[in-house]
């Protein structure tokens, strides 16, 4: 056993660098443990080249260590001679694989058998997790890597690739890709197919396979490494190969079990959930102390400021403000009142309901994606129709909701403590009714992503939001005349249940009698005609169904299955019936809801026998629409190929309105019957990309797109994460001579998108940044006249429309030409 | 937060429901063919005023009515003719090209009647003439651009099959990979006739071969009919070749259809520019002469 360090950090990314850079000027003992051979592996496996952001731009750096936006090896450089300069004990090739004792004395075991002794640790380690090791005799060869980072250095070897994964497949490839390497490269598939890698990776190893550059071996596991060759278990028994390299990319284990496992407690078990932590960073278990993005906050600045604090605090300064102190303080200054930052959060934290569980820490973190506001009796915080996915909770003062559209007189008051606005956030729709102040009001207005993370840490603000949402839903959709009494009983006995994309919620022919209210998705609704499922109606988020078959007791007269993953609130038949009885104004409206469905199944059946061909173009090209996306889009561009004349108008128009660049591609994607579905954002009432967007750039406008402001770091999580391949990432394009210039004259590209070797020609010339940021269709917002790619396009194949409004027989039958 | 609520949001909000909401048709239907009724009304009063107003001494494009018509129809001219910058200059504002074309092939066809209405039924080898004919060489162009257009889209999207000109071009690359080795075991003979097929530009076929889909010299198909299935390493060449004489005769209709939608504007486009220019010498020779 080594020397008793006062701290042993673990992990040397920009939180661990920064807390062991302090920890040397103060002269505390300690010792910094890396797993890989060198510093900061995260920003060390970026490309080449890559330009890191500095953002947010106004929070100030705390660290002793400097870091600017640049690029991925200057900041690399300058730490790496920071690091060196600044005397810190570094561990490199250390992998922690357990950790003992408690606060005064830890004993940290690495895999090389060494025991670290440290008084306190502060666990640095991010959110990448180990990858998976090999279980099979031999896993500790040195002849096993579980990572590539050049696939061009490796000459005459044999390879093989474990894992069936995008990863491994991309490895198998790249080591294949030169025949002058001579490597003999095989990829091992523990099943028969390769259903997890995307499509294109899995055609190019089926290629490679077929003109014999690559050897996929299906149904195979490795039984044991030995020296110079590799056995493996195949169908037909055991089988050694030759093998001197091997390339494990078998997926690798979050952090979560190995965090655990020192008694470190979560705040729920979300996925999403963070460790519990008080406001110096430590965990549930004393002694260890949590930053960076394990705590909850991927971006660099953050990450190097708390690795700053944390040594502050573990010294004993217990003064030290936090850095985002300014932050907060220009964030409430606003607010009436001559409050503090202190007092501020006291106001929130105490009065606001669901932030009851929150420590300070997090607290202060919900407030730096989060803005206060104060109004005035009468100020309008949102309107009707407004798009808008924040919500708000009321710190002090109360609100009036304008629930009918047609008489604001009438009102619905929310009290102090309570939230609004949570509709937009569940369902992702826009605002269902006018909001104004009744009374002087101190409001928070919780980002969507604050908000989401918010009810992934705090299992009771989740519980409470989920309540409100339910009865407000309900008394939204059944009208005014209903009060909260009304609606207790149904709201208690509700259930809300997730369905996956293509579940059957509603079965027909079936006797249940229960009553469904879409919380959140879109659901199909189809009827067997002739042996044939027949679509008959898209129900967007906000509609409910199954009221047929509760009102008169018919079996279901159709199937309702949800087009896209949805969360849908089950409500028993009987409390709906018993609402129905003590209501007859609600009892009218259900029943002239049921009429006019009643009245679209029976057009549709009546077609049926006259147009077959119609009734078929209709349900299959809406089953095709519903397949691409379309039943979670709000606004996507559709090309009828009947009408398009492969001009390309429309990406020219897109590049010409938005600095060159086109956010969409014609003609990639799907067809059927002649409709097209180009590469465009699809503008998701969910998006997929705002899932994991570090500097949280990914917003909905004003006028429903959703869209990435300037904070965009060009991480690329947004373009992995976007299941329609939407997003591309470029530098800004240079400025073009103008059109007149290029009419007359021939000067530049021409109109739409310049060639990548013009631009890169004179963006060199002009000496504009190189940055890589994501770009993507933002419905030309602030545009006036709406889309460009619709009003450019010569013969009106392209048009942009909404599943509501274009889901429907009418629409879809049209002759268009 | 309360001044973004109120004021324009609204109204872009109203209007961006009424374009999902809009008719989705084409730009010979637009608006239920408002410009083509427009363009009937203009005809018909430039009829109805031939006929019964009385020209002296006889109907030429020199009476006051001749010069009406004239003056209507270099203005609708000039206008017609803006139509490339409208496609080319992305502004702002609630234009739509659609209607733009709508309002070009209507209009432009009312300039047969005005156009002819103009000249008195007076021709003669003059540049008054020449005028007239380039006229009508850029509206009979124009109908084919528009029989183009409402026929051929139709053509390219079947035949694209859900795949871009790029995935064609890999697709054809992929095969042409696993030919090079897959004709390794073949004779000197035939492994050449294979290796041609690979070396052969695929746009060999010059304007014709493109505009027309025939091309007699391919490569392929010589190849194709020379390879047997006799056995095994044949039988696999000849598979692959087959894909390939598919693959090519995708791209070559692709690039058919493309070349007939846009094979007119070659003509269509230099004709509005002579026909420009020999306005200009019309104008200012009548204006000379007057």
């Amino acid at each position: 056993m080594s020397d008793l360090y006062k701290v042993a950090i673990i992990g040397s990314g920009p939180a661990g660098l920064s807390a062991a850079a302090r920890a040397a000027a103060i002269g505390m003992s300690h010792v910094l443990i890396e797993k890989t051979d060198h510093l900061s592996d995260t920003i060390f496996k970026y490309q080449k080249g890559k330009h890191v952001m500095a953002t947010p731009a106004n929070l100030v750096l705390r660290s002793d260590l400097d870091f600017d936006a640049g690029k991925r090896e200057a900041i690399l450089g300058t730490w790496d001679e920071q690091i060196a300069t600044g005397r810190v004990n570094v561990k490199l090739n250390a992998e922690v694989t357990k950790v003992e004792g408690a606060k005064g004395n830890f004993a940290i075991h690495l895999r090389s058998g060494e025991v670290v002794a440290a008084e306190a640790i502060v666990l640095a380690i991010g959110t990448q997790g180990n990858p998976n090791r090999l279980r099979c005799p031999g896993a500790d060869s040195p002849m096993i890597q579980y990572q590539l980072d050049d696939p061009g250095e490796y000459f005459d070897e044999h390879i093989t690739v474990i894992g069936s994964g995008d990863a491994g497949i991309e490895n198998a490839l790249g080591l294949a890709a030169d025949p002058a390497q001579r490597n003999v490269v095989t990829i091992l598939n523990r099943s028969a197919d390769f259903a997890r890698a995307k499509a294109a990776n899995v055609a190019l190893l089926e290629e490679a396979e077929r003109e014999g550059r690559i050897f996929v071996r299906r149904e195979t596991t490795p039984a044991e490494v030995r020296d110079g060759e590799l056995l493996l278990d195949t169908r037909d028994g055991q089988e050694a190969i030759p093998c001197q390299r091997i390339i494990a990319r078998t997926g690798s284990q979050p952090p979560r079990g190995f965090v655990e496992a020192m008694g470190i407690e979560f705040s729920s078990s979300e996925p999403g959930a963070f460790p519990k932590l008080s406001p110096v960073f430590e965990t549930t278990t004393p002694g260890i102390h949590v930053i960076g993005a394990l705590a909850g906050y991927p971006l660099i600045k953050h990450c190097m400021n708390q690795g700053y604090d944390v040594i502050e605090f573990l010294n004993g300064n217990a003064d030290l403000k936090p850095a985002d102190e300014p932050i907060l303080a220009e964030k409430f200054n606003h607010l009436p009142g001559n409050r503090n930052v202190d007092e501020w959060l006291g106001v929130f934290g105490d009065n606001i309901g669901i932030l009851a569980d929150l420590s300070t820490l997090q607290l202060r973190e919900l407030m730096l994606d989060s803005t206060a506001h104060a109004y005035e009796p009468g100020d309008v915080i949102f309107r009707r129709n407004e798009p808008g996915s924040s919500m708000f909770a009321i710190a002090e003062g109360s609100v009036a909701v304008e629930v009918s559209p047609h008489d604001p007189s009438i009102t619905v008051p929310i009290e102090q403590g309570s939230i609004f606005g949570e509709v937009g956030l569940i369902s992702g729709r826009r605002r269902g009714a006018t909001v104004r102040a009744a009374e002087p009001v101190i409001a928070l207005e919780l980002s969507r992503t604050a908000a989401l993370k918010l009810l992934a840490t705090s299992p009771g603000a989740a519980r409470a939001v989920t309540a409100i949402s339910i009865e407000r839903q309900l008394l939204q959709m059944f009208g005014s005349g209903l009060t909260r009494e009304d609606v207790a009983p149904l709201v208690a006995s509700a259930e809300v249940m997730q369905a996956r994309a293509g579940q059957v919620i509603v079965t027909e022919g079936a006797d249940d009698k229960d009553i469904f209210i879409i919380r959140r998705g879109s659901m199909i609704v189809e009827k067997e005609i002739g042996g044939k499922p027949v679509f008959l109606s898209y129900l967007p988020a906000g509609s409910y169904f199954g009221e047929m078959a509760v009102i008169d007791g018919s079996a279901r007269t159709a199937t309702v299955k949800a087009a896209i993953k949805s969360e849908v609130i089950r409500l028993p038949g009987d409390g709906f019936l018993a609402l129905l009885d003590k209501n007859p104004a609600l009892r009218e409206k259900a029943l002239a809801d049921m009429a006019g469905r009643r009245a679209t199944n029976a057009f549709i059946e009546s077609r049926k026998g006259d147009f077959t061909g119609a009734v078929d173009l209709y349900s299959e090209t809406a089953a095709f629409l519903v397949d691409n996306g379309i039943g979670e889009a709000t606004d996507v561009l559709l090309i009828d190929e009947k009408l398009c004349i492969g001009c390309d108008n429309c990406e020219k128009a897109c590049a010409d309105s938005h600095d060159g660049l086109s956010r969409l591609d014609r003609e990639a994607g799907r067809s059927y019957a002649h409709l097209h579905v180009p590469t465009s954002c699809r503008h998701c009432e969910h998006p997929h990309c705002m899932a994991d967007c570090p500097p949280n750039a990914i917003h909905r406008g004003p006028d429903g797109e959703v869209f990435i402001d300037e904070t965009c770091i060009g991480c690329g999580n947004c373009q992995r994460n976007c299941p329609y391949g939407v997003i591309r990432m470029d530098a800004k394009p240079p400025k073009k001579p103008s059109l007149l210039q290029w009419m007359l004259f021939g000067a530049g590209p021409g109109p739409g998108e310049a060639p990548y070797g013009w631009r890169k020609k004179e963006a060199a010339k002009q000496q504009m940044p190189e940055a890589k940021l994501a770009i993507k269709c933002d419905m030309c917002s602030g545009i006036d006249g709406g889309p460009a790619c619709v009003r450019a396009c010569p013969t009106g194949a392209a048009i942009r429309v909404s599943p509501d409004k274009f889901l429907t027989f009418t629409k879809l039958t049209e002759d268009v030409e | 937060m309360a001044s973004r609520a109120s004021g324009a949001g609204k109204s872009r909000f109203s209007r961006d429901e009424a374009r999902r909401d809009s008719d989705h048709v084409s730009f010979l239907k637009h608006r239920r063919f408002r410009w083509l009724w427009i363009a009937l009304v203009l005809s018909g009063t430039a009829v109805l005023a031939y006929a019964l107003i009385d020209q002296e001494p006889r109907p030429n494009g020199g009476t006051w009515l001749g010069y009406t018509l004239g003056t209507i129809g270099v203005l609708l001219i000039l206008w017609l003719s803006l139509l490339g910058v409208r496609k080319r200059h992305i502004t702002t504002g609630a234009w739509s090209l659609k209607a733009w074309t709508s309002a070009h092939v209507y209009l432009g066809l009312s300039l047969i009647v005005i156009g002819t209405l103009h000249t008195g039924f007076q021709v003669s080898w003059n540049v008054h003439t020449l005028a007239y004919v380039l006229m009508m060489v850029v509206i009979l162009s124009g109908i084919w651009g528009v029989i183009a257009y409402a026929t051929l889209p139709a053509h390219l999207s079947a035949n694209r099959r859900e795949m871009t000109r790029i995935e064609m071009l890999d697709a054809l690359a992929a095969l042409d990979r696993q030919l090079d080795s897959a004709a390794q075991p073949l004779e000197r003979a035939e492994a050449d006739l294979v290796l041609a097929t690979l070396t052969q530009d695929i746009f060999h076929g010059g304007a014709w071969g493109r505009l027309t889909g025939s091309y007699p010299a391919c490569a392929t198909a010589r190849a194709l009919k020379a390879i047997g299935t006799g056995d095994e390493a044949h039988a696999r060449v000849h598979a692959l070749l087959d894909k390939r004489r598919e693959q090519l005769a995708q791209i070559r209709g692709y690039l058919r259809i493309k070349a007939l939608l846009e094979i007119w504007l070659f003509l269509h486009i230099p004709a509005t520019i002579a026909l420009i220019a020999a306005l200009i010498a019309h104008v200012i020779s009548v204006f000379y002469y007057w």
